[in-house]
C-alpha cells in the first residue's frame, strides 16, 4: 500500500523490499476481512513482496474465485498478515532513497530537503 | 415495536448516537436502503413530562433481536425494556400492565419459565426492605413460572422516577411529576468492559491515552465488527484501535513520532503489547508517516471501512509534521542532508495547526474510505460567545450525522463528529485539496497564529470581562448543558 512520496517522485511504487529479519506471527484467519482486502491490493506487488520475503508460494495471477478454496485463502492470509519485515527497508524504485524498517515500524517520514 | 430505553445518566450527548450506530450495524434500517434514501437516525419519543436529557426514552426498532443486539454491544444502555406497563401512580401502573397481561397467555409467563424482578430508581434511593415490598406488590400479574435470581429465562424491572425531593435532581430540571415503568428486559450494556480495559491497568500508556468508555463509543461510532479494517492516523499507543479489535475489527494506525510507535517503553510496553495483554488480535501494521505527507501509493484509494482517531488539537498536545520548525518559519533554506549522514537522519518536524490537520484528515478519509464508510473523530470547541452555533469542518464528500459534546472545562469541550462518506473522491475534489495543501505550506506562520486553541484555553481571563460575558451567555443559552453524573 505504500509509496515513496518525494517532492518529484513520479513512480514510487511498489517500493522494494530489503530484508534484513523477517518474523512470523501467528494470526487467527478470517475469511471476510480477506475477502475484503483482496479487491484493494496489488496482487503482483503482494507477490513480489512476499518473494522477496521468502515465501514463494503465492501464485503469479490470481482473481476473486480462487477465494473459494481454503489453500489459497491461508496462502493469502500467511502473506498478507503472518509475514513482518521485522528489519530491513523499503526502498524506492525510482530515486534509491531507503525508508528504514526497524522493529517491524516502517519509517515512512521525509528528510528536510525531500518535502 | 416501541422499547423503553433506559440509558446510563452520563455523557448524555453520546447516547442516543451509538444506539443509532449500532441500530445500522444490527440491519435495522435493512428495509429503507431498498428504497434507495439512507436514513441514519430513529424515531424517539420522550415518557410524559420528561426533560430531552432525562435517561428514559422510546425508541422505534424493528424486532426484539434488533433491540437485544443493540442493548448487549452498547456501552451507555442500561436497559431495553418491553414495556409492560407505566402510571403516574401504582394504582395507574397496575391497571396499565394488568390491561397488557390480558387473560395471563403471554409466552413470558408461562410455567416451565424462570424469572425475576428488580427495581431501579432514577432521582431517589430505595431501601431493600421497600424493594421487597414493592416486588411483592407485583403478585396481580398471573407469574405460572419459577423464580430464579440467577440468570432466569427472564428479568423484570420496575423503574421508579421521583426526583422532586430537593431540587438536585441529578443535574436535571425537576421532573414535575412521579412516573412508574414496569417491563421485561431485552438487553442491557455489558458495562463489565469497561473495568477490564480501563487505562489504569493499561501497560502503555501516554499523555493523551483516550479513556476505555470513550474509545468504545468511538469504535461503536465507527461500526467496527469483524471483517473491517479501521485506521487511526494519530495512533499514539494505540487506545483507541484497542477498543476497534475488541470488537473484532482488523486495526492499522500511524503516527509521526516514532518513539511511540517503534520503541515504546521497553520490549514489553509498546502499542503491540497493549493489544496482547487482551489477547486481541495485533494491529496489521503500524507505521511513522506524516498525516500532511502521506506516504500511499498513486491510486489507492476506498482501503479503509472506517477512520477514527483523536487529532491532536494544540491544547495538551500539539501536531507536528515534516518540514523543519526553521523551514516552516521561512527563515532559512532547506537544510540539505550530508549523504553519509542520511541513514541515521532524524528529521525535524514544525508545528501543524489543527485547521491544515483537520484538512488533511478529511481529505484522506474521502479518498482511502470505502463508500458509506465512516470518519469518527473528536473536534475542540471554544465554550465563548457564539458557542451555540457552532461550525464544524465539511467536505462535499461526507455527512455530518451526528455531533456529542463532552464538555472538558469552562474553556472548552470537545465534540465527537461521525460522519459517512456519501460521495466518490473525485478528480476535482483531489486538486482543489491540492491547492488548498499549498496554501497552508506557503502561509505556514499566519495559520499557525490564527488557530490557536492553546492560548484560548489557558491564558488569564480577565475578570470583568467573564462576568459580562458570563451573564450574555446565560441569557442567550437556549438550553442549559447538562452534564450527567460522573462526567
Amino acid at each position: 500500500m505504500l509509496s515513496s512520496n518525494i517532492k518529484g517522485v513520479t513512480n514510487g511504487f511498489p517500493l522494494r523490499i530489503e530484508v534484513v529479519k523477517v518474523e512470523e506471527k501467528t494470526v487467527e484467519i478470517n475469511a471476510d476481512f480477506l475477502k475484503n482486502m483482496f479487491q484493494k491490493i496489488d496482487w503482483k506487488a503482494l507477490t513480489e513482496a512476499s518473494r522477496s520475503m521468502g515465501y514463494t508460494e503465492l501464485p503469479e495471477e490470481s482473481e476473486f474465485s480462487l477465494l473459494e478454496s481454503d489453500e489459497f485463502l491461508s496462502r493469502f492470509h500467511h502473506a498478507l498478515l503472518e509475514l513482518h519485515l521485522e528489519e530491513g527497508a523499503l526502498v524506492c524504485p525510482e530515486s534509491g532513497r531507503r525508508f528504514p524498517v526497524s522493529k517491524g515500524i516502517p519509517n515512512m517520514l521525509l528528510h528536510e530537503d525531500e518535502v | 415495536m416501541w422499547y423503553l430505553c433506559a440509558f446510563f445518566h452520563r455523557l448524555l450527548d453520546y447516547r442516543k448516537p451509538e444506539v443509532e450506530s449500532l441500530a445500522r450495524l444490527f440491519g435495522a434500517f435493512e428495509d429503507e436502503h431498498q428504497n434507495g434514501d439512507v436514513s441514519y437516525h430513529l424515531q424517539w419519543k420522550l415518557p410524559l413530562h420528561h426533560h430531552p436529557d432525562s435517561p428514559f426514552h422510546f425508541v422505534n426498532l424493528p424486532s426484539e433481536q434488533i433491540a437485544r443486539n443493540i442493548a448487549n454491544r452498547s456501552i451507555l444502555v442500561k436497559g431495553m425494556y418491553e414495556l409492560w406497563g407505566e402510571g403516574g401512580s401504582y394504582e395507574e401502573l397496575r391497571d396499565s400492565v394488568l390491561s397488557y397481561v390480558g387473560d395471563g397467555k403471554l409466552p413470558c409467563l408461562e410455567s416451565g419459565s424462570t424469572f425475576r424482578i428488580t427495581v431501579d430508581s432514577f432521582g431517589k434511593a430505595i431501601s431493600l426492605k421497600e424493594q421487597m415490598e414493592l416486588i411483592q406488590g407485583f403478585s396481580y400479574i398471573p407469574f405460572k413460572g419459577q423464580v430464579k435470581l440467577k440468570d432466569p429465562d427472564h428479568n423484570f424491572c420496575l423503574i421508579v422516577v421521583d426526583n422532586n425531593n430537593d431540587g438536585a435532581n441529578n443535574g436535571l430540571p425537576p421532573v414535575v411529576q412521579k412516573r412508574f415503568f414496569f417491563g421485561r428486559e431485552v438487553g442491557a450494556a455489558d458495562r463489565k468492559l469497561i473495568p477490564t480495559y480501563q487505562l489504569k491497568s493499561r501497560t502503555y500508556l501516554g499523555p493523551t491515552a483516550m479513556d476505555a468508555e470513550m474509545a468504545f463509543l468511538m469504535a461503536n461510532q465507527a461500526l467496527a465488527t469483524p471483517g473491517k479494517l479501521v485506521y487511526d492516523p494519530f495512533v499514539g499507543t494505540g487506545s483507541i484501535l484497542v477498543a476497534a479489535a475488541h470488537f473484532g475489527a482488523m486495526t492499522m494506525g500511524a503516527d509521526i513520532d516514532i518513539r511511540v510507535v517503534r520503541d515504546g517503553r521497553g520490549p514489553d510496553c509498546n502499542v503491540w503489547s497493549n493489544f496482547k495483554q487482551y489477547g486481541l488480535p495485533m494491529p496489521v501494521a503500524l507505521l511513522r508517516a506524516d498525516n500532511n505527507l502521506p506516504p500511499w501509493r498513486p491510486g489507492l484509494k476506498e482501503v479503509f471501512d472506517a477512520i477514527i482517531c483523536d487529532p491532536p488539537y494544540g491544547v495538551r498536545a500539539g501536531g507536528r509534521k515534516s518540514g523543519g520548525r526553521k523551514l516552516l518559519k521561512g527563515t532559512v533554506a532547506p537544510y540539505v542532508v550530508p549523504d553519509d549522514k542520511r541513514t541515521g537522519h532524524i528529521p525535524s518536524t514544525g508545528a501543524y495547526c489543527l485547521v491544515e490537520c483537520v484538512h488533511d484528515l478529511l481529505d484522506l478519509a474521502a479518498r482511502m474510505l470505502i463508500m458509506g464508510g465512516r470518519l469518527v473523530f473528536f473536534y475542540p470547541v471554544l465554550r465563548e460567545d457564539d458557542y451555540s452555533e457552532i461550525h464544524f469542518p465539511e467536505h462535499p464528500c461526507f455527512k455530518l450525522i451526528c455531533s456529542s459534546e463532552q464538555i472538558l472545562s469552562s474553556r472548552y469541550s470537545r465534540v465527537l463528529l461521525t460522519m459517512v462518506k456519501t460521495g466518490p473522491y473525485t478528480e476535482e475534489i483531489a486538486e482543489a485539496a491540492r491547492v488548498k495543501h499549498m496554501e497552508f505550506k506557503d502561509n505556514h506562520l499566519k495559520w499557525l497564529e490564527d488557530g490557536n486553541l492553546h492560548s484560548a484555553v489557558f491564558s488569564p481571563s480577565n475578570a470583568q470581562l467573564t462576568e459580562e460575558a458570563g451573564e450574555s451567555k446565560f441569557l442567550k443559552d437556549p438550553r442549559p448543558k447538562y452534564r450527567g453524573k460522573y462526567v
